[in-house]
């Protein structure tokens, strides 16, 4: 991510990343927010209601019963115009799951943060990213941040993505529980909220009208429904162009620019190793380490996961030989059981590309992925070379499995 | 001085209720304002009053990457003297300080733990005497301070008064313990930082 002054001016303070999803909110001045509290999320809304009950932030907080309720309240919100918020992790969010179909398909623009955490059973309140891959075919566009600052940036932007009349569709923005929503760091906010206002201004939009009536939501039998759907796949397809536009309007503004991939030390790399969320820092700090030892390692970071940024992982990995992916969820059964992984040999099948791809699963409810936990991944990869492809999948770090 | 002059690394060691990851903030909020990197986090479990817990602080002048917890500190800070040893020198570095709350002298923590750098003080006697609370975050935070070269003792006390009392305070020391527009409670907490600072017995062997 490069770095410059943006013509937004701002002040240093330090949030977790819960906090900072709600100094976001607070900052492009949502109308109503509906949530139920879920460990690790909870800090989200609790530091919203503060805001609300202090005057800083007009907003009507909706007090539910459940995650499937906080959801359902923001689509009627959305639906007759407001601009809406909700926060959720873990069994939340499958809570929320067929609210999410419906979310999507009625065209609202619902902005969610999604603090990841892994699934019960056995319970586990830790970070893994789960919940929302399990949720990755529900037509919400997802960014994945990696820092407490980008958590912020992104949240703007994502109300931008979201309410563009070309796209329309609901935002997710997925950050690692515990190791981000309690870590509190650094990082820049707007120092008036009315600059973050005129960045992301209220648009004209289909909605709930007494004086105007439609129906949302109908029922559409079998002759339109296929093509209604067709249209969610060229929203979420011409949401990409937009994305980039508006990574731009929020490197202008802040001084931040981000890209649906990010590259370290990927000019001459030979072998790359890819992750996403609060790990990547680590696995930074692991490429600097193996260099010193004098292999042409690089990393790299997808911060866009739906859409998929296919082009921009072709690109980046064209040149190197072997590609470790770093998943923190499982696809039980699948022909390769890291969700991105998969995504990544099916951008580079696409682009006629076949470099040894290595799925590997690590950070399962909330083991860490240190600096020596990629550098070990590393040197295993290389170990095996190309029989990482017979194995599929490897299980980083599970106790009784070995692949020497 | 305990860590590298470019990072120091620091893990609080508590039982629930004692302020341990309040500590731990309030470190890195001080740091934050020498225009340091910081980070502080929890080690992250059920919240319950009386479970041992555990926090971390890195401050240091690059930008901080990794997020993983903290395995060789420089400095370890024990709130609760009933803690095993065992658990909270784990990993500690041979030239690290440990910071204790403890009724002892110095000298017998040395030959007690076996641990060449410590500081010691009655954090408990003061927190009850200053804030009428046993919560002895602030006091032991006056005790690290006489450690810790990278943040002073004032950004300390401005980020108490931040984080416990959302107050916004600038100035020195002397005008901070005497501001008259803190209540008992904010003035006692500043009261317990200065008097761990005062009282803190540091012994290198």
């Amino acid at each position: 991510m490069q770095v410059l002054e943006g013509y937004v001016k701002q002040v240093r303070v330090m949030l977790n990343s819960n906090y900072a999803v709600a100094y976001a909110v607070r900052d492009v001045d949502v109308d109503v927010i509906a949530a139920y509290p879920i460990t690790p999320q909870t800090g989200v809304v609790e530091k919203l209601a503060e805001m609300i009950a202090n005057g800083e932030l007009d907003a009507e907080m909706i007090h539910v019963e459940s995650e499937h309720s906080a959801l359902s309240a923001i689509i009627g919100a959305s639906a007759a115009g407001a601009r809406v918020f909700t926060a959720t992790s873990s069994q939340g969010l499958e809570y929320m799951h067929e609210v999410l179909h419906i979310a999507s398909g009625m065209r609202l623009p619902l902005v969610m943060s999604v603090a990841t955490r892994a699934l019960s059973a056995p319970i586990n309140i830790w970070c893994d990213y789960s919940d929302l891959m399990n949720v990755r075919d529900s037509s919400w566009i997802t960014f994945i941040a990696s820092t407490a600052q980008e958590v912020y940036d992104t949240i703007v932007e994502a109300y931008m993505v979201a309410e563009d009349p070309r796209i329309l569709l609901p935002v997710i923005v997925a950050y690692d529980g515990f190791w981000m929503s309690h870590t509190y760091e650094p990082l820049y906010v707007a120092e008036d909220k009315s600059y973050v206002r005129t960045l992301v201004p209220r648009r004209d939009r289909v909605k709930l009208d007494p004086q105007k009536p439609v129906t949302m939501g109908a029922l559409v039998g079998p002759d339109w429904y296929y093509e209604i759907k067709y249209q969610q796949v060229a929203a979420m397809s011409e949401a990409y162009e937009a994305i980039r536009e508006y990574d731009r309007v929020i490197g202008r503004a802040f001084g931040r620019f981000y890209e649906p991939v990010e590259a370290y030390k990927m000019d001459d790399a030979e072998i790359a190793i890819l992750t996403y969320g609060g790990i990547y820092g680590s696995l930074v700090e692991a490429v600097d380490r193996l260099r010193g030892e004098g292999y042409k390692v690089g990393a790299i970071r997808l911060r866009l996961w739906r859409p998929f940024p296919v082009d921009d992982i072709v690109r980046v990995a064209r040149g190197v030989s072997k590609l470790l992916v770093v998943d923190r969820a499982i696809s039980y059964g699948a022909s390769i059981a890291g969700p991105v992984a998969l995504e990544v040999i099916a951008s580079l099948h696409r682009a006629g590309l076949d470099l040894d791809v290595v799925s590997y699963v690590a950070g399962i409810g909330g083991r860490p992925v240190t600096e020596s936990d990629f550098e070990g991944m590393f040197k295993l990869a290389l170990k095996l070379g190309r029989r990482a492809r017979e194995i599929g999948t490897i299980y980083w770090g599970v106790r009784g499995v070995s692949y020497d | 001085m305990p860590g590298s002059s470019q990072l120091l690394e620091v893990r609080w060691h508590g039982r629930g209720g004692q302020g341990a990851v309040t500590a731990s903030t309030i470190l890195a909020e001080a740091a934050s304002y020498e225009g340091l990197y910081v980070q502080a986090f929890p080690e992250f479990g059920p919240e319950r009053r009386g479970a041992p817990v555990k926090a971390y602080t890195r401050i240091s002048r690059t930008p901080i990457r990794s997020r993983a917890p903290i395995a060789n500190p420089d400095i370890v800070v024990v709130l609760d003297p009933s803690l095993p040893p065992t658990h909270y020198l784990q990993g500690l570095k041979s030239d690290g300080f440990l910071v204790i709350n403890s009724k002892l002298p110095a000298r017998d923590i040395v030959s007690k733990l076996g641990v060449s750098r410590v500081v010691v003080v009655d954090a408990t006697a003061i927190a009850l005497r200053t804030i009428k609370a046993p919560i002895v975050n602030v006091a032991m935070l006056g005790a690290l301070a006489r450690v810790v070269s990278m943040v002073s003792l004032e950004s300390i006390a401005r980020a108490t008064l931040k984080t416990l009392f959302n107050v916004k305070l600038e100035g020195p020391l002397d005008s901070l313990i005497r501001s008259s527009i803190l209540g008992e409670a904010a003035l006692g907490n500043l009261e317990a930082l200065v008097e761990a600072y005062r009282l803190a017995e540091v012994v290198e062997v």
